[in-house]
């Protein structure tokens, strides 16, 4: 069955099962490679993408579940302002190791940020515990958030 | 860890690492560039001191300089997020007066006659923190010939003496008249100079980059979703494919219906192989929706009824006879028998999976002629042998794409991922991206041993060791990974962390029995022989300071006098952690200590234990002495990801089987620590210029046994198994 989706701002046809999950469309089917693969019972957060603005974990989500709402992926969060602020303070922290992780923790952080300007540690927590970073980036994660937080402080 | 273990094996006591003390024209090549400018080809060793063994001269690493002044370094390691690709270019940048901006560093191709080592068989590898030490001396002094080489040809050319001239900002300058020229502009020139035979090195207090921290140069890619990893390869007409492993290891398929799951839209083809059924599809939503439609009969085999007491026992049984003997000092034995008190104990470890982010996969195309390869892997020359092999063809009709790592831990020190790819690829018409399930990736990694450990000593009586006497089974990764490397019952990675410690201990004897439990592939774990060995070492010299009624700190201390480096690192960590001071009730703090990995660290944990036996990791103290430090925020941030990925192990880390089957599935299972878990964590670096030391494993083995200290110092409880039973914990509070 061919659905429409729109993906970082275009309408993309893609001829696939409706409960083909999201992930598979973007990585295989639309060979946008950013949003990562990690454990496909939405445990690990790798595959986070967003869905109107909300983190979602896109290894769970059906295509045919998603209508015409907007995903935006780790290769566009840069043009919105939370996440181009998140980008640059993963890269004045020096966040990333291995780095298979970050997109999708860039994503949940942006859709944090974008929700909640000033995020507390608590916020910080219950926004990212859903994403796992095996190379322990734990710890410059939450102070790339606040960093990033802080460029909002700035612009007031 | 492999090759520096083979040169700690070979017996050097001297644990500082001396320069290799060869004849630069040994190890050193120069001559002009393909398309102009200067080439240097020098031999990077895998770990310090290896190329004086190799007799002949082979290269293995190769500095560009181009008449465009790109400077370009080819070498043999991979970036797997430990920061090499940005450490690595500091050292040569360092000493050809560049910018770390001016240097490009390229994977070398798989080439085990140039890239592998002789004493290692040929193995082309990077793990074990060996990158930054081996590269250490090599880099630097081809850095210093290059410059010396430049400026030589500067000065031929003013017509001035060499030793008024200098590097400066990539360009050769005469201070007195001003001039000069740039490194691309000289470097035809220099191509024809003589090669220095004595070039000095730089002197630390003026190195300009190393010591300094350096911008990540692969940041910005991981952060825009454009960086590569071996699972993000689409070369045309890929189709994606998925697979069912024996669930028994040792299994075989007995019967296939896949009538369904050929039926399912996107389905290809169902390649059946001896011990696996793999699902091809146009994606991987297909392939596993294909993969869930099979109906598998399984042959389970030997091992069908084998669980994990079965191999406990088996290694119990091994620790009551003597094995063979890895440490022996003075006369353990009588000097047991005279002492005051005597403490035993029996320690466990269980089998880890690495469950790196990235899952297993790899892409392969295979024809009548050739083959080619898609992967990320920390061994690319045994990628390039084990699909050659595979696939019946000679391994110059092998081509292996190397690409970046989404967490490597050892797991891709190993190319069984590759041997599935080829045999299935050899069913499929066109490249097929072998992609595993997070649950075959975690059922069929390849673990870290289990061991138990069985440990005894004798205290004096004012309660200090005079007998030391650690016997320890389980597997041996060596010996099947490099078996000339397993030698009279012995590897060097096994017994590393438990055969030379810090501590004056005036009678020791470590005895190790090699036992592979039956059907379990087992496989280097980050900080490998340590993860193992600091743990119960750590542990028990715990047990041994409460037996002699003695502060942990002050105990180990008291054993230190000819370790000054260890005795810093030491008080450092309890100073910067506030040993001593109040804590809450079921609040502890734990100390341990270790030379590894040629690094010094301490570390000192602070735990919380609730009602419900639950243990929380509040802080963390590290303080390492790592040599000469050449970007202290890879050091930091090593040092940080080791303990979260230690403290993952201590707290959850367990594989256990049950009818021959894994128990544990995916990440709800298999948990790993998360953002609300994370301790804060301090580190803490004693600054000086001994030989740098790695970087990427010590933090792991130094704080599980942290945990465990703490834990006994918070509650009483001594943890001698690992992971922390927390209901166990409960009870007993």
């Amino acid at each position: 069955m061919s659905h429409d989706i729109k993906v970082n701002g275009v309408v993309r046809t893609v001829d696939v099962d409706g409960d083909t999950p999201l992930l598979w469309v973007l990585r295989d089917v639309l060979g946008m490679t950013g949003t990562k693969f990690g454990c496909g019972m939405a445990l690990c957060g790798a595959c986070s993408v967003h869905i109107d603005g909300a983190a979602s974990r896109s290894c769970v989500t059906p295509v045919d579940s998603v209508g015409t709402s907007e995903i935006t992926t780790i290769e566009a969060i840069g043009t919105t302002a939370a996440g181009a602020k998140i980008q640059k303070a993963w890269l004045d922290l020096e966040v990333v190791q291995c780095g298979y992780c970050q997109s999708g923790q860039i994503m949940s952080a942006a859709a944090l940020l974008a929700s909640n300007p000033h995020p507390t540690d608590p916020d910080i927590d219950a926004a990212m515990s859903g994403n796992i970073c095996r190379c322990g980036t734990y710890l410059r994660i939450r102070e790339a958030i606040k960093r990033a937080a802080q460029l909002n402080r700035h612009e007031g | 860890m492999i090759c520096d273990h083979l040169t700690s094996a070979a017996g050097a006591p001297d644990r500082s690492p001396s320069p290799t003390g060869l004849s630069r024209r040994r190890f050193l090549r120069v001559g002009a560039a393909a398309g102009g400018g200067l080439m240097i080809s020098f031999s990077l060793p895998f770990a310090h001191g290896q190329a004086a063994d190799a007799g002949v001269f082979t290269p293995n690493a190769f500095i560009r300089i181009g008449s465009d002044g790109q400077i370009v370094l080819t070498m043999p390691y991979v970036e797997m997020g430990q920061g090499t690709y940005t450490s690595i270019p500091m050292l040569i940048a360092e000493e050809l007066e560049v910018g770390l901006e001016d240097v490009r560093l390229e994977h070398a191709p798989p080439d085990e006659k140039r890239y592998g080592n002789p004493l290692l068989a040929g193995v082309q590898a990077t793990g074990g923190s060996t990158a930054i030490r081996a590269a250490w001396q090599p880099l630097r002094e081809a850095g210093a010939v290059a410059r010396t080489m430049l400026v030589s040809a500067a000065a031929k050319r003013w017509n001035v003496d060499p030793a008024t001239c200098v590097a400066k900002g990539g360009e050769a300058l005469h201070a007195p008249t001003g001039r000069h020229a740039k490194h691309g502009e000289l470097a035809p020139d220099a191509a024809r100079m003589p090669v220095p035979d004595n070039v000095p090195l730089k002197r630390p207090q003026d190195f300009k980059l190393i010591g300094t921290p350096a911008r990540r140069l692969d940041a910005p890619a991981k952060v825009n979703g454009t960086a590569v990893y071996g699972i993000d390869v689409r070369p045309p007409g890929v189709q994606i494919a998925t697979l069912a492993q024996s669930p028994v290891f040792g299994g075989r398929v007995k019967r296939v219906d896949d009538a369904a799951a050929k039926a399912a839209r996107g389905v290809r083809q169902i390649v059946r192989l001896d011990d696996a059924v793999a699902v091809v599809a146009d994606h991987m939503g297909a392939a596993r929706k294909g993969l869930a439609a099979l109906a598998i009969e399984w042959d389970d085999g030997p091992n069908a009824a084998l669980g994990t007491d079965d191999v406990t026992r088996q290694l119990e049984q091994a620790t009551l006879g003597s094995g063979a003997v890895a440490q022996n000092i003075g006369n353990t034995d009588s000097a047991m028998a005279g002492a005051a008190t005597k403490v035993e104990a029996v320690y466990q470890v269980p089998f880890l999976a690495h469950a790196t982010m990235e899952p297993m996969n790899c892409t392969a195309r295979v024809r009548k002629d050739g083959c080619e390869i898609w992967v990320g892997s920390q061994v690319i020359a045994r990628v390039q042998a084990a699909a050659a092999k595979t696939a019946g063809l000679p391994l110059d009709k092998v081509v292996v794409h190397n690409h970046l790592i989404g967490g490597g831990f050892g797991r891709r020190l190993e190319v069984d991922g590759v041997i599935r790819a080829v045999q299935i690829a050899q069913h499929v018409e066109g490249p097929v991206k072998v992609v595993w399930t997070r649950e075959e990736d975690i059922q069929h990694d390849m673990y870290r041993p289990r061991f138990v450990d069985r440990l005894s000593a004798g205290l004096d009586a004012k309660g200090m060791p005079v007998a030391w006497h650690h016997r320890f089974a389980g597997s041996s990764v060596l010996a099947r990974w490099l078996p000339p490397a397993f030698n009279n019952g012995l590897d060097p990675d096994t017994i590393d962390g438990a055969t030379d410690l810090v501590y004056a201990l005036p009678n020791m004897r470590v005895e190790y029995l090699r036992v592979e439990p039956p059907g379990i592939a087992t496989a280097f774990w980050r900080s490998v022989g340590p993860s193992h060995n600091v743990f119960v070492v750590e542990s028990f010299m715990d047990e041994l300071a409460a037996a002699a009624k003695q502060d942990a700190v002050a105990y180990r201390r008291a054993l230190l006098d000819k370790s000054p480096r260890a005795k810093a690192v030491l008080d450092l960590a309890a100073e910067k952690a506030g040993w001593g001071e109040r804590l809450p009730a079921r609040a502890g703090r734990g100390i341990s200590l270790q030379f590894a990995f040629g690094s010094y660290m301490a570390q000192v944990a602070e735990v919380e234990v609730s009602n419900s036996g639950a243990v929380r990791v509040r802080r963390v103290v590290c303080a390492v002495d790592c040599g000469t430090v050449v970007n202290p925020d890879t050091v930091r941030a090593q040092a940080e990801g080791a303990i979260v990925f230690g403290t993952t192990a201590a707290l959850y880390g367990r594989i256990t089987l049950k009818n021959g089957r894994v128990e544990q599935a995916n990440f709800d299972t298999y948990q790993m620590l998360r953002m609300n878990e994370t301790p804060t964590i301090d580190v803490h670096i004693v600054k000086n210029s001994e030989p740098p030391g790695g970087m990427g494993e010590p933090g792991t083995s130094a704080i599980v046994p942290a945990v465990a200290n703490a834990v006994f110092a918070a509650t009483g409880v001594r943890l001698r198994q690992m992971p922390i039973d927390t209901a166990a914990l409960k009870r007993s509070l």
